[in-house]
């Protein structure tokens, strides 16, 4: 109990910078996520006042009930072999504190999870792959990966985000603390959950349900901007690619070799889903789900040999020649 | 309930210098023993083998963890360690070990000459130890003989469909899913028996309120096997079935469902946690009023909480599937019923405090080891009502929160009372006392490096540390709390060294017990320690729940307050 609260002190520097490092839930940035808050710190409240009384009483009865020396070793205590009242007593108390807990949960799960969906929500749907995030935005029309990009709701302009969850192998969860609790991306079927943000800045999750080899590494980020940031990173998703003539051999190698089998890259024969749209690769801040900072030394390592930053990774190492690799990074690090 | 016709408490102490060796019979009759003394003692023995083992692969998880972007093991090394260690803590560490106390204890405690299949309970026993065999085989066996085996890496609870074909290659899979299955038909094999033998065999006079509480609570464990056990075997079953006939139940890239593997798994998974805790409670209703010199304070609520407990617990499983996107009435429904659990167990709780109330409490090791229970307990129960908060549950499942309330649970709840139980049985059944300074030892150090451990994981799950992964970024807040709590684990391994230490040395250097050390109350203390095969020279007659009260108390017998 202590540890908790210690925890939930020193987590509370963080706030102000642009990257929430820290994902606490007791530091909610989101109305659903405060909505959560707001219960968890009744029970909170409610579990630690039981906590200290019931403690209370042990360390009474044992200190005061202890035998001490050995002078009245033989001498038995008064057999008492129970109470109704008193046994009543500590029924009925627990049953209301019960009662209270069930009323204000019921309440807050209908507040959350049956909340009506505005007209004008941004709807996101997320597909869950060993391991990484597919990102889709039906409105826009665009696909991304691993990070989401979404506008922040204010008191003048509420703007919700509405989540629909899927996967495309085995079970994921999508778990951004302090924007909302978790839910679980199961195939064959379409989970919901909804992000309303209230302050700017990248915040980051992982993936929450054990989906193999790789769990750790399917990390996620939602960076929440203002409205006309959002608007302005919607345009810079939606423009066609081009290619740069300078880096033309490492288009060619690009798709020349197996790549555009798995992955799409939008106006070429790159076409592939396996593995996630490259379009707009530059825009993003990491790859591999968050492995690694997406910076040259990292993507030259990448498509050299994903198995070196991710053991297990689907993506196999191509046994591309450094030539190769050195245009195809060149060629990559113009997708932006 | 005395009346004229009852018959006179009748209880032959067994005379000094009765005892017979723990091993009568050479090492050799271990393999064809069907003496439920010995059975439960093997049941603990290899229990205690298998949690060596268990806890060894929990330390290497523990070091991988300690600092950030670690490679001390591989990332599918580390899966392997996570799912043998749950698995084998739950199957073939805390199964084996309440079995091998109730085996032990149940026809001693109701003044029987053993249990009533012996052949049926050794049988249990081989097709547990067996299975574990076989699980550990996975390592060498799983995929092949040729190349490196690989262990089951699924979890232990097993999502589908991870395990499905597709994402689990080999054989590894099938070796979790038959050992389990093979252990699930001992399980119920043992469980079929207790209440056979707690029904048909007690002694005369016995009568069903007059059991121990020890015994009461195994109807309900013995009960809740029967009842969670079959649907896990069911779906042990279908799922080989789906890797080896194309069945697909589980299989959701031909349609199957995913989420009715965790209906499957959770109907048998929440009442299994009961299973490995009410026998935990079951240890502290015999160890609480002895080492406080009272009966345990109200005895008739105490076993209706109990098979409250179990009734509820049937009604609870899908409070593990908050996440997994049922309607919000489903989950109201599995808040409310998780919540209302917490009733009977803080009834529990309140009862135990009440014995000791007013009593006169001997600070020995079994009860150091109650009272360290009831304190974490506490704790585990309400880190319960939060998680049962199915709001606040979306937030703490799965992440590194529940990781802590389930060893609190596991260790604090039940390991605490099982080192209590060890404690307070060595005597009766080896015939020697266990070190009290060594016991100390292990107390202290356990219980810090315990608390160590799992307390600050609480603060990682707030901070969104999910489970099961094998590593993690720094600054994000949780490295100083998985220091800390890797730093608890040389304790840990202290206190259980000193324990198997104690545990040894006694058992050749220990100060005789005699028959009654502890000065206690139920039959199991009125023949030798350690017991003769056929435990008592004549069956005992009793007149009410603490038999050896009303023999040494003849100006006070319970029997005329019951």
């Amino acid at each position: 109990m202590a540890c908790m609260l210690i925890g939930l002190t020193t987590a509370i520097a963080q706030s102000d910078s642009t990257v929430h490092e820290v994902a606490n839930m007791f530091e909610p940035k989101s109305t659903p996520a405060e909505m959560i808050h707001e219960i968890s710190l009744l029970v909170l409240l409610i579990c630690g006042v039981i906590f200290v009384i019931v403690t209370t009483l042990l360390v009474y009865t044992v200190l005061r009930f202890r035998r001490r020396g050995s002078g009245d070793d033989h001498e038995e205590p008064p057999q008492v072999y129970g109470s109704t009242q008193i046994e009543l007593a500590w029924t009925v108390l627990p049953i209301l504190i019960t009662v209270v807990l069930i009323l204000v949960t019921a309440r807050t799960i209908g507040e959350i999870q049956d909340a009506e969906m505005p007209a004008d929500a941004l709807n996101i749907r997320v597909v869950g792959h060993q391991w990484w995030w597919e990102v889709h935005y039906p409105d826009y029309d665009f696909v991304t990966a691993n990070e989401i990009h979404i506008p922040l709701s204010s008191a003048t302009e509420r703007r919700v985000t509405h989540v629909a969850l899927e996967s495309a192998d085995v079970i994921h969860s999508f778990w951004v603390p302090q924007l909302n609790g978790k839910t679980d991306l199961v195939p064959n079927r379409t989970n919901h959950l909804w992000l309303e943000p209230t302050s700017t800045g990248t915040y980051l999750g992982n993936c929450a349900e054990y989906c193999g080899t790789q769990h750790a590494n399917m990390q996620l980020r939602v960076i929440v901007h203002p409205p006309d940031e959002f608007a302005e990173w919607v345009r810079t998703q939606q423009a066609a690619p081009t290619v740069d003539p300078a880096v033309a051999r490492g288009y060619d190698t690009f798709v020349s070799n197996s790549c555009v089998n798995c992955h799409t890259v939008n106006g070429t024969v790159a076409d592939g889903v396996f593995g996630p749209d490259l379009t707009k690769l530059m825009t993003r801040q990491t790859i591999g789900a968050g492995v690694a900072p997406n910076d040259t030394a990292n993507l030259r390592s990448w498509v050299r040999d994903p198995q070196v930053l991710k053991p297990g990774a689907l993506m196999p190492d191509m046994k591309l020649l450094d030539s190769e690799v050195d245009d195809i990074v060149a060629y990559l690090q113009t997708l932006k | 309930m005395a009346t004229t016709t009852e018959e006179e408490i009748d209880i032959e102490l067994s005379p000094p210098g009765e005892e017979k060796g723990v091993l009568t019979g050479g090492i050799q009759s271990l393999f064809y023993t069907v003496d439920h003394k010995k059975l439960g003692l093997m049941y603990i023995g290899s229990g205690l083998i298998f949690f060596v083992i268990a806890g060894l692969m929990a330390t290497a998880i523990r070091i991988q963890l300690a600092i950030p972007k670690n490679d001390f093991l591989e990332p599918d090394v580390f899966n392997r360690f996570f799912t043998m260690h749950g698995t084998a803590m739950v199957f073939y560490v805390g199964m084996p070990i309440i079995f091998g106390f109730a085996n032990y204890l149940i026809p001693l405690m109701i003044g029987a000459r053993d249990m009533a299949f012996p052949r049926l309970n050794a049988f249990g026993f081989w097709m547990f130890f067996f299975s574990a065999c076989l699980f550990y085989f996975s390592y060498l066996g799983a995929e092949g003989l040729y190349g490196a085996g690989s262990a089951p890496d699924v979890g232990w609870f097993a999502y589908s469909p991870l395990t499905a074909k597709a994402f689990s290659r080999g054989h590894s899979t099938d070796y979790w899913t038959l050992s389990i299955l093979l252990g699930g038909i001992g399980s119920l094999a043992t469980a079929l028996n207790i209440l056979v033998t707690v029904f048909c065999f007690r002694c005369k006079g016995m009568t069903l309120g007059r059991m121990p509480l020890f015994v009461w609570l195994w109807i309900v464990v013995a009960f809740l096997t029967l009842i969670a056990l079959p649907p896990l075997s069911a779906c042990q079953i279908m799922l080989t079935l789906d890797r080896y006939l194309g069945a697909n139940f589980f299989n959701t890239q031909a349609g199957g469902s995913a989420v009715l593997w965790q209906h499957f798994f959770w109907i048998f998974g929440h009442p299994e946690v009961y299973i490995l805790i009410l026998p935990g409670f079951a240890i502290a209703s015999e160890v609480i009023p002895v080492f406080s010199r009272k009966p345990i304070f109200g005895y008739p609520i105490m076993v209706a909480a109990s098979v409250m407990i179990a009734f509820i617990s049937l009604g609870v499983w899908a409070h593990h599937m908050f996440t997994v996107g049922m309607t919000s009435l489903g989950n109201t429904f599995f808040a409310i019923s998780t919540m209302i659990i917490a009733v009977p167990t803080g009834i529990k709780i309140f009862n135990w405090l009440g014995t000791m109330y007013g009593g006169k409490i001997r600070l020995d090791l079994p009860m150091m080891f109650c009272i360290a229970f009831l304190f974490q307990f506490l704790i585990a129960g309400l880190t319960g009502v939060m998680l049962s908060v199915a709001p606040f549950n979306w937030q703490l499942s799965d992440s590194y929160f529940v990781v802590a309330h389930f060893h609190y649970v596991l260790i604090g709840g039940l390991l605490f009372t099982l080192f209590a139980g060890i404690y307070y049985w060595y005597p009766k059944a080896i015939g020697r006392m266990l070190n009290h300074k060594l016991g100390l030892w292990h107390f202290w150090l356990f219980i810090f490096g315990f608390t160590l451990t799992f307390a600050p994981q609480h603060v990682s799950g707030i901070l969104g540390m999910p489970r099961r992964i094998f590593t993690y970024d720094p600054g994000r807040g949780w490295e100083i709390w998985n220091f800390i709590s890797t730093v608890g684990v040389p304790f840990q391994i202290a206190g259980v060294a000193c324990l198997v230490a104690n545990m040894i040395w006694s058992y050749f250097k220990g100060k005789k017990a005699g028959d009654d050390p502890w000065d206690a109350w139920t039959l199991e203390w009125a023949t030798t320690s350690p017991p003769a095969e056929y435990n008592f020279e004549k069956l005992p007659v009793v007149r009410s729940r603490r038999p050896l009260w009303d023999l040494k108390h003849p100006e006070d017998p319970d029997w005329k307050h019951e």
